[in-house]
């Protein structure tokens, strides 16, 4: 690619991998274990005779027999296949945070010194991690305002299961816990925001945007009774627009003896701008994977931290990292705690590399982080609007915080190309770009966020990438439609993943139902 | 950073002032702060965040992080027999070499088409625990195995419209909170005992319990206490005669040596997969598989992500997608079941390339090796005067109890005594058991050598004939 011709002539690897029981020979091995000692076999014999019989396994399991090269070699190649944030220009996964993991805290979180501790070690000789752990939530406590923090939740979703188990537990105190049943929320909040209540048995208050693209407030007074359980709410939403009167939302639901719970999963655009404290919030959370830079990793490990106020450390989840002036301990004393969420402390990798993340930008540096999400928020968002076609329903005219949720509408009307072929097409150039969640209220949508991460010129390609194939949507609709052309496979079909019949989640049942 | 305001850093590349204006410019704001006008006055933070001074230099976060590190002391520099749901399995070279290659560690949620190397590798991974498991259906990772064995009852609680679920007493108490927490108020948890002399369920005590409520029992194999369960199919046959399912945890490490769970009549399976390639970083590399039959009733039920093979347009193409997605919360956040979001994917990647070099053979020959190595270990353990070995006469997997309620001395005094001589000793479960005594949850893996065990051996024989003064 030339600098002036913004768009690559890219085509991704591929390598036509077959699936890996297509590759095995009968016999090769990938790893060898060491052979048992010969004074134990004479002592003990071969472990397994004195089995109960029934329990015995007597056909080894059907895996794949491979040597080692040609195991490295199969993953290689998919990895290859794979269209990680480190090779792309990843500002087409809005909602997600798709920021730079730095390979430093990588080279740290992969050291011996971390990968080689055991959760049931005596505390003293975990004292370098705790301490980690430990500051990672002074830092948070900062960033929020909320006076503590666990980490045991292992993803956002997780993190609003915790929280909808502390409100729980926070009405079960006062006995009121069957009469307030309902949980208020808003459809541009994380689809987990009504889900995850609705597991521990919550109805669901759901609350569509206005015409602004926000939760109105009078919506708000309609939802709230002696009923509330609590508000969880995303500001700003997968829009990208702030709710200004997010202080009046809290106001009104803590008037009805409700809990308020600031879904924070990505704060990319607020970091040291405005907290969840100030908003009046009892609890909030934020993903470590999101906006603090811990890898996503296909989809995980992940973290949800979860801060409280004073009021609500008796919940949290036990143990709760401690330190007494001299070492840091876990503290099992939490009075009314819901119990755990997860075994042991949490995705203690992500911890690590958030707090390195930290640790390298301190509090300017998470500003800058901020304010420079949101000039590029903006920045791109005035060059979408340039394009033919591309809209961004609600708040016109306004800016945005660090993403923003736009529409193909006019161009599918136009020219019957649909965001999903837009999305297939943009992979032949090389990048991401993603539709969205439920709810689908926003017609033909997708959603951008182009973190700080990104050069001008990175954001300045993806534009021209997108203005490529809205001029090929224009010329010549069934080149989109047909896409991708340059990517690892050609178009899917879908219709068999949704059939009994013919789905096929594991090799072997694709054996079975492609014989009949 | 703090006096340096103009410092460029190298994680944000539009911080070099020229390129800030020039976007302002294009924009058509003069400052960052207009950007944030739908951010009222009152809701501004303007204090400064008083957190450490930064450390942009490379260099000195390194230093700064690994000397925090370096407090720690590990199980490699020390000889851990600890597990109990986090356990020292050898990871192999190349399972590290993957999980580090940016294209994994770095990919969220593309499409089949850009990211057809995630689908694959999380679709083999199923298909390959499917061998092991011999079952059809395989999740895309959950958190860990108490969300794993969670999500199991709560599946079994919606296909059998039953709101009451038994769970055996020897589970691991950790997981057992988070099954609680997970199912209240909406599934009731009743435990059922295990026989004192075996670690075995209680077969009367299920008897008298289950009923036409019972969504489904919960128990795993080997369990906590290290115990294998044989009456498997009788346990089973007792659920399903009540129309209750059989749900049933299980280390898959041990299923080379071991009959897999369906064979004994598992509905559900499920467990944790960190033994399968995953180092233990102080246990933060958990995460949970759940396994079914090929039926519908089982897969509209899942609330995870399910990878499915399909064909493209190209004749011989292997494509991947979701199955049914629309089960998902990710569709429909009111009618999904349970909720999806960010998990573990990249363990389960990561499992995938342990199985695949493991293979048949080495999954055999591993599970015979940590066979051999406990079963030698529980013997000469038990030769010590003052230790005990409940359920001696049970078969064992990898863990086992050791009492030393015989000795003059408690557990955790055992404990400190081998931490002294650079040992982790088990796993302290005399609060977890409080009706076992005084006793440890001892793991012994592929790791350990007769060198190790014997030194163990020699360690705790040593502390115990130590009289000390009280």
């Amino acid at each position: 690619m030339s600098r002036k011709n913004k768009v690559r002539n890219f085509h991704q690897a591929k390598w036509d991998e077959p699936v890996i029981f297509e590759l095995s020979n009968k016999g090769e091995r990938g790893i060898l274990f060491p052979e048992i000692e010969k004074e134990i076999e004479m002592d003990i014999g071969d472990g397994i005779s004195n089995l109960p019989k029934n329990m015995v396994r007597e056909q080894p399991p059907n895996l794949p027999e491979l040597s080692q090269m040609q195991v490295l070699k199969h993953y290689l190649r998919l990895s290859q296949q794979t269209l990680g944030a480190d090779l792309n220009v990843d500002i087409g996964q809005g909602t997600c945070t798709m920021k730079y993991s730095p390979k430093i805290n990588e080279k740290l979180a992969t050291s011996s010194k971390f990968t080689e501790l055991h959760p049931s070690q005596d505390e003293t000789t975990v004292q370098g991690i705790l301490e980690i752990i430990y500051k990672l939530d002074l830092f948070l406590r900062e960033i929020s305002g909320l006076d503590k923090f666990t980490f045991q939740p292992s993803g956002g979703s997780q993190a609003i299961y915790t929280i909808a188990s502390i409100i729980h537990a926070h009405h079960e105190a006062s006995g009121e816990s069957e009469k307030r049943d309902e949980i208020i929320t808003t459809m541009f909040s994380h689809p987990s925001d009504s889900a995850a209540p609705i597991v521990k048995g919550y109805k669901i208050i759901n609350i569509y945007p206005n015409e602004d693209g926000l939760p109105a407030v009078e919506a708000l007074e309609k939802a709230v009774s002696n009923r509330t359980a609590g508000l969880l709410i995303t500001n700003p939403e997968d829009t990208g627009i702030f709710n200004p009167k997010i202080r009046e939302f809290t106001r009104i639901v803590h008037e009805v003896g409700g809990v308020c719970g600031y879904d924070q999963a990505n704060a990319n655009g607020i970091l040291g701008i405005t907290r969840a404290k100030e908003a009046g919030f009892d609890l909030c959370f934020f993903n470590l994977h999101k906006t603090f830079s811990s890898p996503h990793g296909c989809g995980g490990p992940a973290a949800g931290a979860l801060g409280v106020t004073e009021e609500f450390i008796k919940y949290l989840p036990t143990p709760l990292v401690e330190f007494d002036e001299s070492k840091y301990f876990f503290n099992y004393d939490v009075p009314r705690s819901i119990g755990k969420v997860r075994a042991f402390y949490g995705v203690v990798p992500a911890i690590l590399k958030a707090y390195s993340w930290i640790m390298s930008l301190g509090s300017k540096g998470l500003k800058e982080v901020s304010e420079v999400a949101v000039l590029n928020n903006n920045y791109l968002l005035k060059k979408v609007l340039e394009l033919r076609g591309a809209n961004a329903p609600y708040a016109e005219g306004r800016h945005r915080i660090e993403q923003v949720r736009y529409s193909w509408d006019e161009l599918y009307r136009e020219t019957g190309v649909t965001t999903e072929d837009i999305t297939c097409r943009m992979v032949d150039f090389g990048f991401h770009m993603w539709s969205s969640h439920h709810p689908f209220i926003v017609p033909q949508p997708f959603t951008l966020e182009p973190t700080e991460s990104y050069s001008k010129a990175e954001i300045d390609e993806y534009i021209a990438g997108l203005k490529k194939v809205v001029e090929e949507a224009y010329e010549n609709p069934e080149l989109v439609k047909t896409a991708p052309h340059r990517s690892v496979v050609h178009k899917i079909n879908t219709d068999s993943l949704n059939d009994p019949a013919r789905w096929a989640i594991t090799w072997r049942a694709y054996l079975k139902k492609s014989k009949k | 950073m703090n006096k340096k305001r103009n410092l460029v850093h190298p994680y944000i590349p539009n911080s070099v002032p020229e390129i800030k204006k020039q976007m302002l410019e294009e924009i058509g704001v003069k400052d960052i702060d207009t950007l944030y006008e739908d951010i009222p006055e009152d809701l501004r933070f303007t204090g400064e965040m008083n957190l450490p001074d930064p450390l942009p230099s490379e260099y000195a976060l390194e230093r700064h992080v690994s000397q925090l590190l370096a407090k720690n002391q590990t199980c490699q520099e020390n000889l851990s027999f600890l597990g109990g749901d986090c356990w020292q399995h050898y990871v192999p070279a190349i399972c590290d070499e993957i999980n580090q290659r940016a294209e994994f560690l770095t990919a969220y949620a593309g499409e089949p088409y850009e990211d057809h190397g995630r689908f694959q590798t999380l679709f083999e991974y199923a298909s390959m625990m499917g061998e092991l498991l011999d079952m059809d259906v395989v999740n895309v990772p959950t958190y860990d195995w108490g969300q794993a064995a969670s999500t199991s009852i709560r599946m079994a609680a919606r296909i059998t419209k039953r709101t009451e679920v038994l769970v055996a007493e020897s589970i691991s108490p950790d997981r057992l909170l988070i099954i609680r927490n997970y199912c209240k108020p909406i599934i009731k948890i009743e435990l059922v005992k295990y026989d004192k002399k075996t670690g075995k369920l209680d077969i009367d005590d299920l008897k008298a319990k289950i009923s036409s409520n019972t969504a489904g029992i919960y128990f795993e194999n080997p369990s906590y206490l290290g115990c294998i369960e044989d009456q498997g199919k009788i346990i089973s046959d007792i659920a399903h005669t009540h129309g209750a399912l059989s749900l049933i945890g299980v280390d898959p490490i041990s299923l080379g040596i071991l009959i897999p769970p369906s064979n004994y009549g598992a509905d559900i399976v499920c467990g944790d997969i960190q033994g399968l390639g995953m180092h233990m970083q102080y246990g933060g590399s958990l995460a949970g598989f759940i396994a079914t039959r090929d039926e519908e009733r089982f897969v509209m039920e899942y609330p995870s992500r399910l990878f499915g093979i399909t064909t493209t347009a190209v004749e011989g193409e292997h494509g991947f997608g979701d199955v049914t997605y629309d089960r998902t919360s990710f569709h429909d956040r009111i009618e999904g079941k349970e909720f999806i979001g960010t998990a573990t994917a990249l363990w389960g990647i990561t499992a995938g390339v342990y199985l695949a070099l493991v293979g048949p053979q080495g999954i055999q020959e591993l599970g015979k090796l940590i066979m051999q190595k406990s079963q030698y270990a529980m013997k000469k353990l038990s030769e010590i005067e003052g230790v005990s070995i409940p359920f001696f006469t049970s078969s064992h997997f990898k863990e086992f109890v050791v009492d030393f309620s015989t000795s003059s001395k408690m557990v955790k005094e055992v404990n400190k005594a081998l931490l002294e001589e650079g040992i982790f000793g088990g796993k302290d479960i005399s609060k977890e058991f409080p009706e076992l005594g005084n006793c440890a949850v001892y793991c012994i893996t592929e790791i350990h050598t007769k060198e190790d065990i014997d030194r163990l051996v020699h360690a705790v024989d040593e502390c115990l004939k130590k009289e000390e003064p009280k």
